[in-house]
């Protein structure tokens, strides 16, 4: 009875995994279920975040006990973690692209090699350092220089007119997030160009393009697929990002970005910023309500990640 | 080509001889406008997002060293903090303790984890704990940290504690642990398993003496990552291990713990210069060791692997 008992064994280990993914989702369930009860569905599209009156009398609503004059509406975080995700993906998926181009086809190996491993040391740097970074280099550079320019000049543009503000806003956080996803995109790119048939490459080289056609005419739209999983991917990161974002986002309350300089929240910096002055709540009923933000913020990085390893598994690309 | 050829020889029949000796103008086709802005917009593109994402990384390295620097001395690591100024004693320790604790919690579930995927993950359960396992890296980690805080240090009343920290990160690392085993023993190639199984050795003889010692570089490479990984953490210990400013005591529940990357994100908004400083020391700490880390794990790969070549 040897062998069973070791096959056992490492079952009952392996299974911690999907197991603490499915305890994740029940525990914040369970936790915010009178948080989820009082604010209803409408909690995801209104704009109201206010823990009401600390110092008044608890008083029961729809059979919950909450602080007179307690309202909990995240749009103003949807929206700020959909734009800055988004916009920082839009950043990072042409950079990162064409830095995997650069190091995987116009390189010789002995270059390649080492500069490709300064990229992979970007994924390395923790978040909060992005953040300091951010804080302490981007923001007085773009704040001053930078933003107010754009916003002069490229005012016409929509979203870029209007109050360059302070530096901290949405568009410093995508730049940040950009350089944080940077990495994962253009090592995922890098391994499947290389890993494209040379004799399409070749090919394409027969007719007469230089390798630069080759890559954008043949090779890029064999990847496709591979493109839009791995951006989805990144997406989720971008999407969960905390520590850089609650350093450069400016942490909006309430405030939906009017341009891109806007200072905004996401709801992963939001819990952080936040559970302070939740706990000043009596009724527990705010640390609740961050609960529920956290199992939205979950759910939505689960979905996302599904889609992604969907197309990444249809793609036969496991990353 | 024939056609300009057939032309020439019908009229001048001594430019044949020529154009057979090989001397033939080599036709060069004008590229159009289009194809040469391409090539060269492309060409340039492609520089620049590389000269960006390395000036990004050298800025980071270089401004968190520069400012750093009027830091970087003895007392960082002989005195503790003392709110916002002092040293960086009970931080380094506080992260040494929840990282490697961490990884002791992490690493033999993950290996595990990843022996099981690799062995016999091939059925309907391997492929769902993969997929699982995939979605559980995607998780942000401040769901982790909150989901820390609401069972661990409310429900159990652990309140800010060092098993909190621990458990909490641990749950991050195990999904990369459990990948990186999986991804080196997929490396072993199958007649290795077939020449244990022919010596008479059982599964768990096979998998622990013969692959698991081959494919260890590997393994190793990724705890060294894993380790890295954790160390710069910060949003799942912000609620789970709290902060503090005096040295552990050994205990591990209802303790809080000082760390690096709180450090960082804490100081750096004091509005005090010797904050400042602190908080790039410990940004400057913390970075130095990840990347030795990182550096360090390659190592063992390219350095190891070249003495395994049984195996290969």
């Amino acid at each position: 009875m040897k062998l069973p008992l070791f096959r056992i064994g490492l079952v009952t280990t392996a299974s911690f995994l999907p197991l603490s993914l499915l305890l994740l989702i029940l525990f914040l369930v369970v936790y915010s279920w009178p948080a989820i009860h009082y604010n209803g569905i409408h909690f995801l599209w209104t704009n109201n975040w206010n823990l009401g009156n600390l110092y008044g009398n608890p008083v029961t609503v729809h059979g919950q006990e909450v602080m007179p004059g307690a309202r909990y509406g995240i749009w103003f975080l949807v929206v700020g973690t959909l734009a800055s995700a988004l916009l920082s993906l839009l950043f990072a998926l042409p950079t990162a692209v064409g830095a995997a181009y650069f190091l995987a086809e116009s390189l010789p190996k002995f270059l390649s090699g080492p500069l490709a491993f300064l990229v992979d040391l970007l994924a390395a740097i923790p978040s909060v350092v992005f953040g300091l970074w951010g804080y302490a280099l981007l923001i007085p550079f773009l704040g001053t220089d930078i933003f107010p320019w754009m916003a002069k000049h490229l005012g016409f543009i929509p979203f870029l007119g209007g109050d360059p503000g302070s530096g901290y806003g949405l568009l410093t956080a995508a730049i940040v997030l950009a350089f944080m996803i940077i990495p994962l995109i253009s090592a995922t790119m890098r391994e499947a160009i290389s890993a494209t048939e040379s004799t399409l490459k070749e090919a394409g080289l027969g007719l007469g393009l230089n390798r630069l056609e080759v890559f954008w005419h043949i090779v890029l739209p064999r990847l496709r697929t591979t493109v839009i999983g791995v951006s989805i991917l990144a997406l989720g990161r971008a999407l969960g990002e905390t520590m850089a974002v609650v350093m450069v986002s400016g942490n909006a309350l309430n405030y939906l970005p009017g341009n891109i300089y806007t200072p905004i929240s996401t709801m992963a910096a939001f819990i952080v910023s936040q559970l302070e002055s939740a706990l000043q709540d009596p009724t527990n009923m705010a640390v609740e309500a961050l609960a529920e933000i956290a199992l939205v913020l979950l759910l939505l990085s689960v979905v996302v990640n599904l889609l992604a390893r969907i197309i990444l598994w249809l793609a036969q690309v496991r990353t | 080509m024939v056609g300009a050829g057939a032309h020439v020889s019908s009229v001048q029949p001594e430019m044949v001889a020529v154009l057979e000796s090989g001397s033939l103008p080599v036709r060069r086709r004008r590229l159009s406008f289009r194809r040469r802005l391409f090539r060269v917009a492309g060409s340039i593109f492609v520089v620049a997002s590389f000269s960006v994402v390395a000036m990004a990384f050298l800025s980071i390295v270089g401004d968190v060293f520069y400012k750093a620097m009027p830091g970087l001395n003895v007392r960082l690591l002989t005195e503790s903090s003392t709110g916002t100024a002092g040293g960086l004693k009970n931080a380094i320790e506080g992260t040494l303790v929840l990282s490697l604790g961490s990884l002791l919690v992490a690493a033999p579930i993950g290996i595990a984890a990843g022996i099981y995927l690799n062995e016999f993950g091939s059925n309907a359960g391997g492929k769902i704990l993969r997929f699982l396992s995939d979605i559980l890296v995607g998780v942000p980690s401040i769901v982790l940290g909150y989901v820390g805080y609401i069972t661990m240090v409310v429900y159990l009343g652990w309140q800010f504690s060092v098993a909190a920290g621990i458990i909490t990160l641990s749950m991050m690392l195990l999904p990369y642990i459990a990948r990186t085993t999986e991804l080196a023993l997929g490396n072993i190639p199958q007649s290795v398993r077939e020449a244990g199984f022919g010596i008479g050795a059982g599964e768990g003889t096979v998998i622990l003496r013969i692959l698991l010692p081959g494919a260890m570089p590997a393994v190793m490479t990724g705890l060294f990552y894993a380790l890295a990984l954790s160390m710069g953490e910060t949003a799942p210990l912000i609620y789970t291990a709290g902060w503090s400013s005096y040295m552990w005591n050994g205990h591990f529940t209802k303790e809080p713990i000082g760390y690096l990357t709180y450090v960082i994100w804490t100081f750096i908004n004091e509005p005090f210069r010797e904050a400042h400083i602190l908080a790039f020391s410990a940004a400057f700490l913390i970075t130095l060791v990840i990347l030795l880390l990182i550096l360090g794990g390659r190592w063992i790969m390219v350095h190891r692997l070249r003495r395994m070549g049984s195996y290969r």
